[in-house]
């Protein structure tokens, strides 16, 4: 009996879910995380670090840290013991690069790879860490953040994938089936958009997809998606522009 | 210096052997030397449509580990003085192929032939990869149907960018071999047409070669297209496509779609 009553449950659980209609949201966010790259002996990089945050008290306080161990010598206890060594001076790591598998372990921050460096314009906006040299950096003057395109000048093959979270990406060209353009601004295709396009990738509602002629397999906006079945089937093989209304994509034929 | 050309085209089964050997033997009679090389190790055909399955003593293999030297590998075509073969190992593993001996023995043929021709095999693995990684052009063959030409699309990637020709900021040159085409199945709509595979893939034509009973049974006797009889239909395609890989310019006929009155009687009695 009670197999059955488990068995009732889940279906219950099941057309719950199966008739609940939201959507779920997924998107891809960026965050510009300080990068501490200690070095040997870990006893001396201590102090210098020590010394630092003396100067500016709780410089690491609520500040993402990554801890870059690539090339340094050393196995999981050491590692373990740095890492505890800096939860004590309240420096709290999200995550590990460069760490080889075998000294990563239960109870350690994530393992994190393909991390970029990031422009000198936006680390200006944040506190500069030297830790060889006392004196503080000049502060800068905040620079607005600069908007960014890439344009694309062939066809984008199945099988190949255009990431570009910083701005917008137009494509001279068709985007083939089994492609994808991932953008955090607008996405411009001149040419068939047979592969998938995701524009706003970032969590950017204004943005948008314009196509010369939509044959697409996927669309996304600011996480909302949208599947080739879902799309009305008028505006296949038109020229179109899509957008985002609050929860649902929008489309119409350009001209 | 000869050109290296790479026959290749993601999916299997669409005609890349049919094609090296029937270009190859069309270039051939053009009195200009050639080599067709198998690529597809473990799984090589190219010899038995080439008719010289029982020829083959050393291979591809055996060259590159340094056992037997190129010309103890190579097979000369018993009907035409031009043309040889290059085979591919039935039994030993394609790891054996590496990347140096690859280079090793495509520049020493390079050095000997005029047209060096790779067969390469299916899919998008290390064969594949190893048998474009060092070509100047590439002959994509692609059946007009969507599998064979989103196949074709993510090889044309890899050619623009797992190339040395790519690597070296060049652009490789890449033409469409459009093969068992049948004209009267497009336009009823049961295959693409010409013009929707050309819009999806955006290279340039290098020939469309009809649907024919001939290229099966050109290669049940052992002999390229071109060979075997060279008045038909898919022999005249190859051999124009071969004229245009050699520089000609011609203006591409679609096969079948010229047919006159004759031919439509004809088509009607037939079915």
């Amino acid at each position: 009996m009670s197999g059955l009553k488990t068995i009732n449950d889940f279906l219950t659980q099941m057309t719950k879910m199966l008739t609940d209609a939201r959507s779920i949201r997924i998107k891809g966010r960026s965050f510009l995380a300080v990068v501490l790259a200690p070095d040997l002996p870990f006893d001396d990089w201590l102090v210098r670090l020590d010394d630092l945050a003396a100067r500016s008290a709780g410089f690491f306080l609520g500040r993402p840290v990554v801890l870059d161990v690539s090339d340094l010598p050393i196995d999981r206890a050491q590692l373990k013991e740095l890492i505890a060594e800096l939860a004590g001076r309240n420096v709290n790591i999200m995550g590990i690069e460069g760490g080889r598998p075998s000294i990563l372990g239960p109870g350690m921050p994530p393992a994190l790879k393909g991390g970029r460096p990031v422009s000198d314009e936006a680390v200006a906006k944040e506190p500069i860490i030297e830790l060889h040299n006392s004196e503080p950096k000049p502060s800068v003057p905040e620079a607005r953040p600069t908007l960014q395109s890439v344009v694309i000048r062939e066809p984008v093959r199945s099988g190949q994938s255009v990431i570009f979270p910083e701005g917008d990406v137009t494509i001279i060209g068709s985007v083939a089936s089994g492609a994808e353009i991932i953008a955090g601004g607008s996405i411009h295709i001149y040419g068939t958009l047979r592969g998938r396009a995701m524009a706003g990738s970032l969590g950017n509602a204004s943005a948008r997809i314009f196509c010369r002629k939509l044959e697409a397999e996927l669309l996304a906006i600011d996480g909302i998606y949208k599947m080739a079945d879902d799309m009305a089937p008028g505006l296949r093989g038109h020229s179109v522009q899509l957008w985002l209304e609050g929860d649902s994509i929008m489309a119409e034929k350009l001209i | 210096m000869g050109k290296v050309i790479v026959v290749t085209s993601g999916k299997g089964g669409v005609g890349k052997t049919t094609s090296t050997a029937a270009l190859g033997a069309a270039l051939a009679q053009r009195n200009e030397r050639v080599v067709v090389v198998d690529f597809d190790v473990g799984l090589r055909n190219l010899d038995l449509v080439m008719g010289a399955e029982r020829r083959v003593v050393y291979d591809l293999i055996n060259v590159i580990q340094g056992e037997a030297k190129l010309t103890q590998a190579l097979i000369r075509d018993k009907r035409l003085e031009t043309l040889f073969l290059l085979p591919a190992s039935q039994t030993r593993d394609k790891d054996n192929l590496t990347p140096e001996g690859v280079e090793r023995v495509i520049t020493e043929l390079k050095r000997v032939f005029d047209w060096v021709i790779c067969d390469s095999p299916a899919g998008i693995e290390s064969g594949a990869t190893l048998a474009m990684r060092h070509a100047d052009m590439a002959v994509v063959v692609t059946n007009p149907e969507v599998s064979s030409v989103r196949d074709s699309d993510r090889i044309i990637g890899l050619l623009d960018s797992k190339t040395m020709k790519a690597e070296r900021g060049e652009r490789m040159e890449k033409h469409l071999l459009l093969t068992r085409y049948d004209s009267n199945r497009a336009e009823r709509g049961d295959m693409l047409k010409v013009e929707d595979v050309l819009e999806i893939l955006s290279i340039p034509l290098l020939g469309i070669i009809p649907e024919s009973m001939d290229v099966l049974r050109a290669s049940n006797i052992g002999s390229p297209v071109t060979l075997a009889d060279a008045r038909s239909a898919p022999a005249m395609a190859y051999f124009e496509a071969a004229r245009r890989l050699a520089g000609e310019v011609l203006p591409i006929t679609i096969p079948g779609e010229k047919r006159g009155i004759f031919g439509k009687i004809f088509a009607r009695r037939a079915a």
